[in-house]
């Protein structure tokens, strides 16, 4: 059994072919080897071997959920070898298990409610003041602190706006944060677009945010010293001429 | 043995009976039961050791509850214990009351599934309104599909591959093709191509189900749902949302069936797995089958368009049973509110709609969603009306009003689940809300008038009124609103004291309608209103009023449907016929109809109406509407031709029929011959009519006689004596020879019950002078079968009156049934068939009878034969001359059986006449002794009666013989049955 962190290092950052050659070295987080069962001979029919292991870190190593990612991943894995005579190649079967936090022992979310408003004022990073069009969208999001297995939910009004709008969407990013020698690498992934809104919306109505966040590419917020997991929350409003607005609201995620 | 001896031929000589001495009461012997003689038979065992009865009753017992008698057992087995009749009886209900009263009152298992069955009635299925939406809205646009699961349509890259380049592109493009992600775009498709693609989606949605790639079926689901978000041919959406639904109801089915089957579910007790019972409950589900579930609302909970997502997520919705049973309500919450996000508000209604269906069909009890889905809708009314909308309608040339009407199907859907079973607060509720955040639309009015309770709507209808007419010209259109509230008044009453003024206020409106089918429309509804609720007076008004409207540019060749449904409307709820056409309107109405099949129809429901309205049993002899009717029937009539179907012209002829029967002048006898007179001059081209009026003017004559008592003055005379004329010169215009065959012979029998002799001659033998065309086949219970047993009866009937017949003066004795007997032998019989025989035998039979001193039957007031000749010895010589003949012919009928070898036949004939030269012949002549023995001996001859049965029946004749014998003067018997014991031993 063992446990591992890999650490790749994205091309933006890095040459392409450092980002090949000097992949970071993967991180150790448990490793055990055990006999299952004493050399002789396995009878004919099937056998079934009994084992188990301790799941505890290394020393000054804590165990992360399983995870995978762009540029991280988190992975445990089962290798079960059995050695045979000189004549025969020796078979090797290898099977992944997931780790995942208990209950008890880890933070668990708590509602941090945010309100947000939208205007052309509060907008950033704008080359053309003039060509904005006026218009409010108010809101809340009912926690930025949530936990992975429940749905992110909020609400969103648009109050007015002066131009039609085409969608609107919210946009969950995942942002990987790799430490190596030279600094350290942040790479963002979009790893899922909801659209909640779809043409002109109706102004003045409450619009449910809700989403639900995707299994396979989500686990609970890790901060470590080597690397971190973060994710954001966008929401993004399309307007007909497809100019578009977005905000940002970075969340925690955890495990309960 | 004298086998070998001809029958000898013989003289054939008629026994004379004393019948008034004969004429003694005959009863067979008859006992007291105490017992139903076909009651099961049931065994009491009270001691069951001594007295242990057998079914058949073959040990006694002292119990005594029951006699049963040996030759009731099988009888009794075969009904299964009880008789028809007493297990009738037993039933507190026979069966059909039963069925109805199973289907009036659905026994209810539990609480929750009456209230179901309950709201089930209320609400219009779905099914239903399906077929509606897709007939309603039809386009002629060019649609478009956008998927990539379509093989075989029109490839939209066809180029001329002028280089390598794109030869090597269009290849590439090709193998892409095989590939699922490429999406194509359909262009210009006609509706039906476009029905067919989703057609053909839905089946590669089940293929692909069916072949495991269930990914591919929820992509094909996705995209489907994905086409709903396209409004670019409005007209068509409602029916696009009914197909594309279509096919996301079969997807969640599918979903929500393969999760309940995989689901291993141990029934407590039991180690082997199963699938889940149709009513489970969460606990029931085992981890891995919710694990499955879950997974298929993470995958959908990823769609990343908000449409596709919502609809896929609402086709599945079901499935969440597995997961939690609370969490319906939730679901159905969260999704009602995230359909605020979708823009378009067609597509929003559409989308409310939907989810309402699918709700319902989830939960019971908990409506609040349907009202939260209501007033969403309520909320964005102002975006019907959006600039954006309106650009687009002008892009699609599509006017505010029609795409208005777009909206209806979902909001009554929606509605109607609101309304169902809902108080009346309710209503006063939406009507506020709907006042002012819409400031009273018309939309929304029409479909609240739908939804709720006629009864709540009538109540208001006053205000209902006030509030249509301040409806703004522009948008939906007024006319229907008036529709639909007249649809309601129709089902419930409003208030007796606004009634007046309710009619009064919307005709003020509707009377001022310029399109003829707008105002149509609306006065097929209201004319049940007035005419429930007013006298002919106002409904004769209305219905000028229609004809105002619809005459100008022949408008009317538009609309007979609802014409037509106005004329039915009025004669359902028309108490009298008289008031119907006292009215000058009524006809006029009729003349609108000008296409002839139209115009029938309308007749033939007038005179449905007519025949069969409850209150109109007794007949009439109103000259207004016999008029009026006659006028109508001659238009039935006048459309049978050459072409006309049979079921058509039966249809029609029952209706004449009826009328000619509905009417009645009383006593004025004269007066209701004319009318037959009439109607035959009117309708000369149906049988049935025909055959109905003879049998009317029949009826007619009998009367006449009952009336006078048989007595006929000259006046009566000469009427009964033209009902018979009537009868004689009606009869040959009937096509079918058998009815008419029939007719001669009743209107025969009739003339003779009222003296007019001549006349009784004419129809007989006009009668006789048909036989030979009677057809060799005729149709009995819709199967050709011969004519023969037909035949063989009507003459029976035919020889019993000829035996009352008496001779005319001009002609010679019995000279009718010589003509009979002359028709017999020139009839093409069936050769090997017994029929002229067996004819032949009941004309002796007849004769036999003629020659009697006194008949045995007399018609009042007619001489028969008996006293005209007063048993003469010429008579009597003449009829045995006649049997003498008929003897012949039949003794060479045996011989010529004999040859033929069919001696069965032969056998039976044999006994017959044997029976009857026993009985009717004079056996004091020793020819007819002799002439009995032979028969006697041909018949048991060849052994080819059945052995048992011929047991039977000469031990049967041999007693009978016997106790003739016993009888005064009976020796000549007591002979004949020596030596007939002579010839058996």
């Amino acid at each position: 059994m063992e446990g591992t962190v890999n650490l790749q290092l994205s091309a933006k950052n890095v040459g392409i072919f450092e980002a090949f050659y000097n992949s970071v070295k993967p991180i150790q987080l448990v490793s055990c080897t055990l006999d299952v069962a004493s050399p002789g001979k396995i009878p004919a029919g099937k056998t079934e071997i009994p084992f188990e292991f301790p799941l505890t870190p290394r020393p000054n190593r804590t165990l992360y959920e399983t995870y995978h990612g762009v540029f991280v991943n988190i992975q445990y894995l089962l290798r079960c070898e059995m050695k045979r005579n000189f004549l025969a190649k020796d078979l090797l079967k290898v099977a992944e298990f997931i780790v995942e936090y208990k209950a008890s022992s880890y933070e668990k979310a708590v509602p941090h409610p945010v309100n947000f408003s939208i205007t052309p004022e509060s907008l950033h990073n704008v080359k053309d003041k003039g060509r904005i069009p006026r218009f409010l969208v108010t809101g809340h999001l009912d926690s930025t602190m949530c936990c992975v297995t429940k749905p992110f939910t909020g609400e969103l009004i648009v109050e007015h706006c002066e131009v039609p709008i085409k969608s609107v969407e919210l946009q969950l990013v995942r942002v990987e944060t790799c430490g190596c020698a030279e600094g350290y690498a942040r790479d963002a992934t979009e790893i899922q677009n909801i659209q909640i809104g779809e043409g002109n919306v109706p102004c003045g109505m409450a619009i449910p945010i809700y989403m639900i966040f995707p299994r396979l590419f989500t686990c609970p917020t890790l901060s470590t010293s080597n690397f971190k997991v973060e994710f954001e929350v966008n929401i993004v409003v399309i307007f007909q001429d497809d100019h578009l607005i977005t905000e940002n609201f970075p969340v925690v995620l955890t495990r309960y | 043995m004298s086998t070998s001896k001809p029958l000898s031929l013989c003289e054939w000589s008629c026994q004379i009976y004393d019948y008034p001495a004969n004429r003694q009461k005959r009863q067979l012997s008859w006992e007291e039961v105490s017992d139903h003689p076909l009651k099961p038979l049931v065994v009491t065992v009270i001691e069951s050791r001594v007295t242990r009865r057998t079914l058949g009753g073959s040990t006694t017992s002292s119990t005594g509850s029951s006699t049963p008698t040996p030759t009731l057992e099988s009888l009794a087995a075969a009904l299964e214990g009880t008789d028809p009749l007493t297990h009738f009886a037993r039933q507190e209900m026979d069966p059909l009351s039963k069925m109805a009263a199973d289907m009036w009152e659905p026994v209810p298992t539990d609480q929750r599934k009456s209230k179901d069955a309950l709201l089930d009635d209320v609400i219009e299925p779905w099914a239903t309104r399906k077929s509606a939406i897709l007939n309603k809205f039809t386009t002629s646009e060019k649609l478009s599909i956008v998927t990539s699961f379509l093989s075989g349509g029109e490839k939209v890259v066809v180029k001329a591959q002028s280089s390598v380049v794109d030869k090597v592109k269009n290849r590439l493009e090709q193998l892409d093709d095989f590939e699922e992600g490429s999406v194509r775009q359909m262009m210009d498709l006609t509706q039906q191509e476009y029905m067919h693609r989703i057609e053909q989606l839905n089946q590669e949605l089940v293929q692909a189900w069916n072949h495991d790639q269930r990914v591919k079926a929820l992509k094909i689901a996705i995209q489907c749902s994905k086409l709903l978000v396209d409004t670019s041919v409005i007209q068509f959406y409602p029916s696009k949302f009914v197909l594309i639904t279509d096919i996301l109801d079969i997807f969640g089915k599918l979903v929500y069936d393969r999760l309940r089957t995989k689901a291993e579910y141990y029934i407590p007790g039991s180690k082997t797995p199963t699938s889940l019972p149709e009513s489970f409950t969460p606990d029931m589900v085992p981890e891995s089958a919710k694990e499955t579930c879950r997974n298929w609302f993470y995958k959908i909970a990823s769609i990343r368009e908000l449409v596709p997502r919502l609809y896929v997520e609402m086709a599945i919705l079901k499935s969440y049973s597995f997961l939690t049973s609370s969490e319906f309500s939730q679901a159905l919450l969260r999704l009602t509110r995230m359909i605020r996000g979708i823009g378009d508000p067609l597509v929003a209604v559409y989308a409310h709609c939907y989810l309402c269906r699918v709700g319902m069909a989830v939960t019971t009890g908990d409506r609040e969603y349907i009202k939260e889905n209501f007033y969403d809708f309520v909320a964005s009314y102002n975006q019907l009306f959006s600039p954006s909308v309106r650009a687009e309608l002008n892009r699609q040339k599509v006017d505010l009003s029609t795409y208005l009407t777009l909206y209806t199907p979902a909001l009554d859907w929606i509605l109607q689940g609101v309304a169902a079973n809902a108080p009346e607060k309710l209503l006063v509720e939406i009507l506020t809300r709907c006042k002012e955040k819409c400031n009273n639309s018309a939309l929304l009015l029409n479909t609240i008038m739908a939804a709720f309770k006629p009864s709540y709507i009538a109540a208001r209808a006053l205000q209902f009124i006030e509030m249509v007419s301040a409806c703004d010209e522009e948008g939906f259109p007024q006319y229907l609103l008036f529709r639909t509230l007249g649809l309601c008044l129709a089902l419930a009453d409003p208030p007796a004291e606004h009634r007046l003024q309710i009619l009064n206020d919307v005709w003020r409106v509707v009377s001022r309608l310029t399109d003829a089918g707008h105002y149509v429309s609306c006065a097929e509804v209201w004319i049940q209103f007035a005419v429930r609720h007013f006298s002919s007076r106002e409904v004769n008004t209305f219905l000028g009023d229609i004809i105002r409207h619809m005459t100008p540019e022949r408008a009317y060749e538009h609309h007979y449907p609802q014409l037509q449904a106005v004329v039915n409307k009025v004669l359902t709820h028309t108490r009298d016929f008289e008031s119907l056409f006292t009215m000058d309107k009524f006809l006029p109405l009729l003349d609108l109809f000008q296409k002839e099949s139209i115009k029938v129809e309308v007749c033939k429901s007038i005179m449905d109406a007519f025949t069969h309205n409850n209150v109109q049993q007794e007949p009439t002899n109103d000259p207004v509407i016999i008029n009026a009717l006659m006028f109508i029937c001659r238009v039935m009539h006048d459309s049978v031709n050459a072409l006309t179907v049979d079921d058509e012209k039966r249809q029609i002829g029952n209706l004449i029929s009826g009328f000619v029967k509905k009417v009645d002048y009383g006593r004025d006898f004269e007066q209701q011959l004319s009318f037959y007179v009439e109607a035959r001059s009117a309708f000369p081209n149906l049988d049935s009519v025909h055959a109905q009026l003879v049998q009317s003017v029949n009826r007619l004559s009998v009367e006449t006689r009952r009336i006078v008592k048989g007595h006929h003055t000259r006046k009566t005379a000469a009427f009964v004596r033209a009902c018979a004329a009537y009868c004689y010169i009606t009869i040959p215009s009937i096509t079918s020879v058998q009815t008419r065959l029939e007719l001669y012979l009743l209107s025969g029998e009739v003339a003779l019950l009222n003296q007019c002799l001549g006349q009784v001659d004419a129809c007989l033998k006009a009668a006789l002078s048909l036989v030979p065309g009677l057809p060799r086949t005729i149709e009995v219970d819709g199967k050709q079968r011969s004519s023969e047993p037909y035949l063989i009866s009507y003459l029976c009937h035919f020889l019993s009156t000829l035996l009352v017949v008496p001779d005319s003066p001009e002609q010679g004795v019995l000279y009718l049934t010589r003509g009979l007997l002359n028709v017999l032998q020139q009839y093409a019989w069936e050769p090997t068939s017994n029929a002229r025989c067996v004819v032949y035998l009941h004309v002796l039979d007849m004769l036999s009878a003629a020659a009697q001193e006194t008949y045995l039957y007399h018609i009042e007031k007619v001489d028969s034969n008996d006293i005209l000749y007063g048993s003469d010895p010429k008579f009597i010589s003449e009829i045995n001359k006649m049997c003498s003949v008929l003897l012949e012919e039949i003794l060479s009928h045996l011989k010529y059986l004999n040859t033929n070898e069919q001696f069965q036949k032969q056998a039976s004939l044999a006994m017959d006449l044997f029976a009857r030269v026993v009985i009717r012949g004079d056996l004091k002549e020793p020819s007819m002794t002799t002439l009995a023995i032979n028969l006697w001996n041909l018949a048991h001859r060849h052994g080819h009666i059945d052995p048992k049965l011929s047991c039977v029946e000469k031990a049967r004749t041999l007693e009978y013989l016997k106790k003739k014998s016993m009888q005064p003067g009976g020796n000549l018997y007591a002979d004949l049955v020596k030596k007939l014991h002579m010839q058996t031993s």
